[in-house]
């Protein structure tokens, strides 16, 4: 069947963008493709990884689980928005880079967008919900030790 | 140091396969078998023809290519279980392809892929290696290979033996499953009869001359260029059908053809791996010193055998006698092909299925003997005094010595760093209290170092910056920043100067790649020969600069300076400017401040390690909870600590994934039960534990002027061995676990007594 | 895994998506979150030719209390029932159970009611509306009804409503004060569909158990009932002993299936040991 596409106003990384993509194109490879953010990653377009998480409204999700479609009216924040416009890395950005937080860095933009979700969030974070919903995300290169100091590390920077 | 790779990864701007694009580039997709096995009577392409962005559709009869060729270990006997790049007039495994579908898009490439219709007769599957073995074709049956290796009197030992102990024991299959799944870009350009090959990883040299030699091509015009890559564990970067065709495609379209797997057909087209059962038998004397070792084992290949041919079944037979004398050894190796996805290597390989089945093995031993079983590993080691230590075996065509090692002084460490002792007794504490928790050990030697050969160029620009060039590359491990750091060592230069490049086969002749935690030997040892080169040559061009006798000089910090004069000095970036090649010819000498360093070497390097694991386990329920790994390794000198650790802790979590929860499963028909990640199970931060690691440097290796040995794959190793020995003290039944992964039910089993039913009531709290 | 194509509608109103749902037939699908229903596209096993989107219903998203029932909107994120305030035993159930849900993002998109009509049999939403006996509010063009936990629930992915048919609410008994609950799941991994669940909520009354429901999730096709294990419960001390008869009694009725995950055996012995701790730990 030949379906017309969506012409879509999406707002990313503070950014209003527009698109014309098919109504099942993904968040994901809408962010990678039409907007030319390719840090959002794909490694199982099933929701397990998390190597797709972007932020949406500063709340983490999985873009390869959203349509582009979905994200209209909301904010899209990815790992190409969490440096400051002069280059200098989040905190997040640099506790990674200070703790070996990476290997590969194939998860990484995914731990990053989770990890910026979780420390800016309002209301109150302990280092238990932390670790836990550091679980959410697969990497396969570093055992996690490092992720987890890296985001503690960041969180005493973002959070005093 | 911090890594010189990171910023990039931290930032978005990766370049892996997926994210560079060329114009006009169209999209491939693998149309794969869904049975396991069977004749192929027919395939109608109309279907997938006629949706709309389709460019083309292509199977078997349109492709005139060959088989892929083996890499490595490349045995006679296996060439007729070469993997063709389209099933022919037989399919053998649930993933095979089966034909290519090139389109616009990806989206619509798959919606074409539906329409391919593969008429398949039926036949019955081969699920069991060690069943007798059937028909692989008219010709050849599938026991693929079986050899037989070993030295010493075996017989003699068995008869004289004061206790002989066997098992039976199987390593499930599983695999390295990077995060980043394979993908190729292939750009075949008509005006100049080139190739090039984005995406490409782990031995692009190599693949760039298999590659040329399969599309009848002059490897001068084939260009293989790598990006970033998401990992590899030895499964990434092999030559692939799909990498093949993608090559083929793009030829015969002339556009660039792009290629990205998901991951359902990841974990049925990667080289799957492991998957060894092993019948083990240990001679051994009254107080357990093992006389010999007798191991038969069946290796589940899967449905052809890849690139990797032998090497698994003959480095599992190498080394799985590992650290102990063992004086008379025999192992017998079966090669089984099934209607499995093909496997190959997987970090560790051989070595994290033969240290399972050697090191339960000296669990019984330790346990019939009464030893405790650190105490029996120590009344078997290989000593100092021995090294380096030769093994009459050989493999991937080196002689098996050990080059140096201290293995009790290791575990004395460990003992002590980790406080194993007061560790056991606050288990024991714990059991008493009525946790079933428990600790195991598991000792290993790790193979490192590859040769034959690895090389970089090192060259110095008029600003005295430096660009190291060179073809081995990266998966993640941090490559760059360990030539960065060799580099600034030699050359005197802040590494924030120095630049390291792997991104293309036509910058440098000769590569190996990366693989078998070869490079810090290979091509660290390799760095440090050219900067030594160039160190040599910029005190040449310099005298002639300073109007001084060579050997009045000295290099230093960057530059080369009048030997107790600093003052009477030239930068390297004045050097190189000086040698421009009107002037260098004046001087005689080459022009650039520049020179190679090849390494060659026919010796592998043996880092050793201990792993240790404690475990809780759920008398309810069966389930085991890793609460502590410990790693203890000897690495001989450790360019970078910290990366050195990452290496143990990453290795670690695979191997503990490997222990507990992956696993390919398939039914009685042949059909894969674990294509996604909600039935392979990789760890995640709830399932790996905190990793305690202890790097020591005891004993460099006199085999390479870094001494340094390697760390890749030490942190897998011994982790399903310790973890199995963990259980079966937490379970309270020693040489209980047999089989990985450790499954809960077959816990629970373990934990009732010996007689009850499982559906008693009140089994458990 | 890309999905195969549908048309897409964004429903303005609940009579524009049931409206449109009576225009597709059995070819239109609810999305609502999506971290179900997108998956099962992804690997082509849901094909349906358009999906309305109710995602912009705020009307559907959010708690309502009223004569002693809690009305929970379809549309309500699990994360908002992990940090809902709702007090008494039921506030208690739907914090803890939320917390089984997936993890952190699949909670932040996925929705209360979207998991009741996606009817996986292990689902803690499934569960809690056939453990509290609650009623699905199904609207159509034609109307609106109430369908029993009993009714709604039939299979695997499978419910009693019709294709043209939106899932609006769904409705629990607000649990008073003697209510005792727990939950308890079996899972390989943290955040993984559990192999087994137990939820239990039993009325504890001068340490007798008064009312008792448990609910088993992961043995059937649907989540049951264990009428077995109510019958032991009903009328005896809340003690060890009680809890022990009635987990074997919950046991000995399931016939699990078997699958790589477990086999019908240790699924049972799942039952007996889950159900005997979400007892022993129950509390308001």
């Amino acid at each position: 069947m030949s379906i017309a596409p969506l012409n879509l106003l999406l707002n990313v990384n503070g950014e209003p963008v527009t698109v014309s993509v098919e109504p099942r194109k993904s968040l994901a490879d809408t962010l990678r493709e039409d907007c030319r953010l390719t840090g959002t990653h794909l490694g199982c377009e099933h929701g397990v990884c998390g190597a797709c998480t972007v932020l949406l409204d500063g709340e983490p999700v999985r873009s390869c689980l959203m349509l582009a479609a979905q994200a209209q009216g909301h904010s899209v924040r990815t790992v190409e928005g969490l440096a400051a416009e002069d280059g200098t890395l989040h905190p997040l950005q640099q506790a990674f880079w200070e703790n070996h937080g990476l290997q590969c860095g194939f998860c990484t933009p995914g731990f990053l967008m989770l990890a910026a979700g979780l420390l800016e969030s309002a209301g109150p974070l302990t280092a238990e919900m932390i670790d836990d919903a550091l679980s959410s995300n697969l990497c396969r290169c570093t055992g996690y030790e490092n992720i987890s100091k890296a985001v503690h590390a960041a969180a005493k920077v973002l959070r005093q | 140091m911090l890594r010189v790779e990171d910023l990039p990864l931290l930032t978005g701007a990766g370049r892996f396969a997926a994210d560079i694009h060329l114009d006009r580039e169209a999209h491939m997709r693998v149309v794969r078998c869904q049975v396991p096995h069977g004749l192929v009577r027919g395939i109608d392409v109309s279907g997938a023809k006629a949706v709309p962005g389709v460019l083309a559709v292509w199977s078997a009869a349109d492709i005139d290519l060959g088989p892929i060729e083996f890499r490595q270990a490349a045995f006679a006997e296996l060439l007729p279980y070469r993997q063709p790049v389209l099933a022919g007039s037989r399919v053998r495994y649930v993933g095979e392809p089966v034909a290519i579908v090139v389109a616009e898009d990806a989206y619509a490439a798959e919606d074409a892929a539906e329409g391919v219709q593969l008429d398949v007769a039926a036949l019955e599957p081969v699920i069991d290696p060690r069943a007798a073995p059937a028909r692989f074709d008219e010709d050849h049956g599938t026991e693929a290979l079986s050899f037989v290796n070993g030295y010493g009197d075996v017989a003699a030992a068995f008869a004289a033996a004061c206790h002989v102990v066997e098992l039976t024991v199987r390593v499930g299959r599983h695999t390295g499953v990077p995060l980043e799944c394979r993908g190729a870009l292939a750009d075949y350009r008509r005006s100049t009869g080139t190739l090039d090959f984005y995406g490409a990883a782990k031995v692009p040299h190599y693949n760039r001359a298999a590659l040329a030699a399969m599309l009848g091509m002059a490897p001068h015009l084939v260009v293989l260029r790598e990006g970033h890559v998401g990992g590899g564990f030895g499964v990434r970067g092999e030559l692939y059908p799909e990498d093949v065709l993608a090559c083929w495609a793009s030829r015969e379209l002339g556009r660039p053809v792009k290629w990205i797997e998901d991951r359902q057909e990841h974990l049925v087209a990667a080289n799957h791996s492991r998957d060894q059962v092993h019948h083990i038998r240990a001679a051994a004397a009254a107080d357990g010193f093992v006389t010999a070792i007798d191991d038969e084992f069946w290796l589940d290949q899967g449905a052809y055998v890849r690139t990797h041919a032998a090497t698994v079944p003959t480095l599992t037979a190498a080394m799985l006698p590992g650290p102990y004398q063992v004086p008379a050894y025999r192992v017998r190796a079966h090669v089984r092909l099934t209607n499995k996805t093909p496997a190959g290597t997987y970090r560790a390989p051989g070595r994290y299925e033969g240290t399972f089945a050697r090191e339960r093995v000296m669990d019984a031993v330790a346990a019939k003997v009464g030893a405790g079983p650190l105490e029996l590993r120590r009344r078997n080691f290989i000593t100092a005094g021995q090294m380096p230590f030769a093994r009459p075996l050989t493999a991937l065509g080196t002689e098996l010595e050990y080059d140096s090692g201290d293995y009790a002084l290791l575990v004395a460490k460990a003992e002590e760093r980790f406080g194993l002792a007061a560790l056991e007794r606050d288990l024991a504490a714990r059991r008493a209290a009525g946790e079933a928790v428990g600790m195991g050990s598991a000792f290993f030697v790790e193979k490192s170092g590859l040769g034959p050969y690895e090389g970089v160029r090192v060259g110095v620009d008029t600003a005295g910056h430096v660009e190291v060039i060179t073809g081995a590359g990266s998966m993640g491990q941090g490559f760059d920043t360990m030539i960065t750091q060799v580099c600034a060592h030699e050359l005197g230069v802040p590494a924030a100067a120095i630049r390291v490049r792997h991104e293309a086969t036509d910058e440098i002749d000769h590569a190996l790649g990366a693989f078998a935690s070869r490079l810090t030997v290979m091509a660290g040892s390799a760095t440090l020969l050219a900067a030594r080169a160039l160190r040599d040559k910029a005190v040449q061009a310099a005298a002639r600069m300073l109007e001084a006798d060579p050997g009045d000089l000295e290099y230093a910090e960057g530059g080369v300076q009048v030997r107790g004069e600093p003052a009477a000095r030239v930068a390297i970036g004045a050097i190189a400017a000086a040698l421009r090649p009107d002037q260098a010819a004046r001087w005689g000498l080459a022009p650039s401040l520049a020179a190679d360093g090849w390494y060659t070497s026919d010796h592998m390097c043996y880092p050793y390690g201990l792993h240790v694991a404690v475990v809780r386990v759920d008398r309810g329920t069966g389930q085991v909870t890793a609460e502590r790994l410990l790693v203890a390794y000897d690495i001989g000198r450790a360019v970078n600590p910290m990366m050195v650790e990452g290496q143990l802790v990453g290795g670690a979590a695979q191997g503990l994934g490997g222990a507990l929860l992956e696993e390919f499963s398939y039914d009685a028909d042949g059909q894969p039960q674990c294509t996604t990640f909600m039935d392979y199970l990789l760890p995640t931060r709830a399932e790996v534990p905190p990793v305690d690691v202890l790097i020591t440097t005891d004993a460099p290796s006199p085999r390479n002027p870094l001494g340094v040995k390697g760390a890749g794959e030490g942190g897998t190793t011994a982790m399903g061995a310790a973890i199995a020995a963990a259980v079966d003290a937490a379970a309270g039944a020693p040489g209980g676990v047999l089989e990985l992964p450790v499954r809960a039910e077959a816990v629970l089993a373990l934990l009732r007594p010996a007689g009850q039913r499982s559906t008693s009531p009140s089994g458990g709290i | 895994m890309k999905p195969a194509p549908f048309a897409y509608v964004r429903a303005e109103s609940v009579p524009d998506a049931t409206a449109a749902l009576r225009r597709f037939g059995d070819e239109g699908k609810i999305l609502a979150g999506g971290q179900s229903l997108l998956p099962l596209m992804n690997f082509r096993l849901a094909r349906p030719a358009a999906l309305i989107d109710i995602g912009g219903l705020r009307e559907l998203s959010g708690l309502r209390s009223h004569d002693r029932q809690v009305s929970v909107g379809a549309l309500t994120r699990h994360l908002d029932l992990a940090r809902c305030g709702l007090a008494g035993p039921l506030g208690t159930m739907l914090r803890a159970s939320a917390a089984y849900v997936g993890h952190l993002p699949i909670r932040t998109r996925g929705t209360f009611g979207g998991s009741v009509a996606h009817a996986d049999p292990a689902a803690e939403w499934c569960m809690l509306t056939t453990l509290l006996d609650g009623s699905v509010t199904a609207v159509s063009a034609s109307g609106e009804r109430r369908i029993a936990a009993a009714d709604f629930f039939d299979t695997v992915f499978t419910t009693a409503l019709e294709p043209d048919e939106l899932l609006t609410e769904v409705t629990l008994p607000l649990l008073d004060g003697t209510y005792r609950v727990a939950v308890a799941e079996f899972a390989r991994r943290a955040g993984d569909f559990a192999v087994v669940a137990v939820m239990v909520a039993c009325r504890v009354q001068d340490g007798m158990v008064g009312e008792a429901r448990v609910c088993l999730g992961g043995v059937a096709g649907r989540p049951v009932r264990s009428p077995a294990a109510e019958a032991v419960l009903t009328g005896q001390p809340a003690s060890g002993g009680t809890f022990t008869a009635a987990a074997d009694a919950a046991a000995a009725a399931s016939s699990p299936p078997a699958d790589i995950h477990g086999s019908a055996e240790y699924r049972r012995d799942l039952v007996r040991v889950l159900l005997r701790r979400a007892l022993e730990r129950m509390g308001p």
